[in-house]
């Protein structure tokens, strides 16, 4: 498996406070790699940096051969992104929400959009809902939708903040087997920003915890042999719930 | 990324190049007709030369094989394009059935429909009346309320407007005097040109335009400031704490817009003299004429009637923005309505309430 996601000695600085610095890490293709860590401790904002929405202060990103700083567009046709709150359009229901992209980025006729638009989302379980708004369905549903309008081009890399942020375990676990599969389908890479220690144990092929305090990355490998052999005080409370 | 071509080979379809999102919407209606018109029982599509199949290329396949009506023998497919067509295969969605979707949608938004006419003049009355409650209660609940809050509101609505209330007044000042001016010197009656001008911005001008001004500003950002609150559910935080959202977040704004307002009439109508004064300097009429004409012909009875109105206006601005925001839907788009109602709702009241002063004033002889 090669490298799809390389990230070189990237820092983040806002004003005279550090966020983390000397971040370094790749991500092979067809892996689901999570970052977490507690709050605060610059996840979202290395995802931000991932994405090409945030410059990073110094450090290099590239995705799919892109430097994700100088080729921005080319990262971003390469990338599927679900925001934490879904980010769903209000005023489209969700089959137009999933073909939104298509509509700009390809020539496909309407008939076609639309065919592809029901399949991406009957492979979320949304294959039932594709007319209904965004207000007219669930937090679980909306994350499903919003993975089923990431995933519109069939990016090979999909970054995922958050998914199971907010939502019951047993949808939580579901979407956890929907990240699985669609890996196994489609071949994507997925980069999955959480906390959620289930899901960090069900979906992670391995993982990086960041840390506040140290300003950057405290652990990196297979989260079960983190669980297990850690000898890092942080990375044990996390895994092991010990108190600090 | 290699362009997709089909090609029929006696009831062999061959497809080549890559079928991705991309390259299928080219020959996407090609092949569906040519898939309705194979009549082999079996529709036999041959992607050995195709080097990628996604989902796009996938659904193709699929869409394909169902208007086609019988079985689809895949020939040449890698594994991974095998895989994906088999678990696409396995949840192809149901029809769209965009009435019932369509009967399903109008039942949920007649739940959480717009109030009619009537109901929603009912929540109007209602408003006002739970904030004079709030107003009359206000003295237990004194702890509610925030100075730092009231100060930021106040120079919001005030201090901010200001210097868009100087440009309006003496443009306008400018422009009434000119205009009335050429006019009136067909008949020698310029110099009273001063006297229309004060009598209409100490009455009428002032106030309204200035309570247009509070409007489009602070009605609208208090209803959108509210509205935000509301869609993020502040508000039912604030309620189950006990704190009534009246007199925490109504009664500070509409006490800091009718604060504000006389000093921005004041502005108004000073702004608007010295345009018109301008003016008729132009004309060559001196200072102490133009003075002597403004005092002469309106007095204080007239500025302090606008002023009057002016806090009533201000009052109703508040309150109307306030409640537009208080009674906003859900999700980004109902607060662009709270802040469109809020406007809206500010001048039509104002003007309503102008022509009842306007009645009211002539009645009692001011």
């Amino acid at each position: 498996m090669g490298t799809i996601i390389q990230v070189d000695d990237v820092s983040q600085h806002f004003a005279s406070r550090v966020i983390f610095k000397n971040v370094s890490f790749s991500v092979a293709t067809s892996e689901v790699f999570v970052i977490l860590g507690g709050s605060g401790c610059g996840k979202s904002t290395l995802l931000k940096q991932m994405i090409g929405l945030l410059t990073p202060t110094a450090g290099r990103i590239s995705v799919c051969g892109h430097d994700v700083t100088t080729d921005t567009e080319a990262v971003r046709r390469s990338m599927g992104v679900m925001f934490q709150s879904g980010a769903l359009f209000g005023s489209m229901n969700l089959l137009d929400n999933v073909a939104l992209a298509m509509a700009v980025f390809t020539d496909l006729p309407a008939s076609a959009r639309q065919e592809i638009a029901r399949m991406k989302l009957a492979m979320v379980g949304l294959g039932d809902a594709a007319l209904r708004l965004p207000a007219e369905i669930s937090g679980g549903m909306a994350k499903r939708a919003a993975i089923a309008r990431a995933l519109a081009l069939d990016p090979p890399v999909l970054f995922l903040d958050e998914p199971s942020a907010g939502l019951d375990p047993i949808t939580s676990a579901g979407l956890d087997a929907l990240i699985l599969e669609l890996r196994d389908t489609l071949g994507a890479t997925f980069v999955v920003v959480t906390h959620e220690l289930q899901s960090i144990l069900a979906i992670s092929d391995r993982c990086i915890m960041l840390d506040r305090e140290a300003q950057g990355i405290i652990a990196m490998g297979k989260p079960k042999d983190l669980q297990a052999h850690s000898d890092v005080k942080m990375v044990r409370a996390f895994f092991n719930r010990e108190s600090l | 990324m290699n362009n997709a071509a089909l090609r029929q080979d006696g009831d062999v379809l061959a497809f080549s190049g890559d079928l991705v999102a991309q390259n299928v919407g080219a020959i996407w209606k090609s092949s569906i007709a040519a898939a309705k018109r194979t009549h082999a029982v079996t529709l036999v599509i041959d992607v050995t030369a195709c080097h990628v199949i996604d989902t796009a290329g996938a659904t193709l396949l699929l869409t394909m094989e169902r208007i086609h009506g019988g079985q689809m023998q895949l020939q040449g497919a890698e594994t991974q394009g095998t895989a994906l067509i088999a678990q696409l295969r396995k949840i192809i969605p149901p029809p769209l059935n965009r009435q019932e979707e369509q009967r399903a949608s109008e039942e949920a938004a007649r739940a959480a429909r717009a109030p009619s006419v009537l109901e929603n003049l009912k929540i109007r009355i209602l408003f006002f009346g739970e904030t004079i409650v709030a107003l009359m209660a206000l003295p237990t609940k004194l702890r509610f309320l925030r100075g730092a809050d009231f100060a930021h509101i106040a120079d919001n609505a005030g201090l901010q407007a200001m210097p868009l209330v100087v440009m309006l007044g003496f443009l306008i000042g400018m422009i009434l005097a000119f205009q009335s001016a050429i006019p009136m010197q067909q008949f020698g009656a310029d110099l009273y040109v001063a006297d229309l001008v004060a009598l209409s911005l100490f009455r009428e001008l002032g106030p309204l335009l200035v309570a247009v001004i509070l409007a489009g500003r602070t009605g609208s950002a208090f209803a959108a400031e509210l509205g935000t609150m509301q869609v993020n559910e502040e508000i039912a935080a604030l309620t189950t704490m006990g704190i009534d959202p009246e007199t925490m977040l109504v009664l500070p704004r509409v006490a800091a817009a009718v604060l504000v307002m006389p000093a921005l009439v004041v502005t108004m109508d000073v702004a608007g003299l010295i345009g018109m004064g301008l003016v008729l300097r132009l004309f060559g009429f001196p200072v102490s004429a133009i003075i002597g004409q403004i005092t002469f012909a309106a007095g204080p009875s007239d500025f302090l009637l606008g002023l009057f109105k002016s806090m009533v206006f201000a009052a109703a601005v508040a309150m109307i923005g306030c409640r537009a925001g208080l009674t906003t839907g859900n999700g980004p788009r109902a607060v662009g309505e709270a802040a469109t109602s809020a406007v809206v709702g500010g001048i039509v009241a104002t003007v309503l309430l102008d022509g009842l002063f306007a009645v009211l004033f002539y009645r009692m002889g001011l």
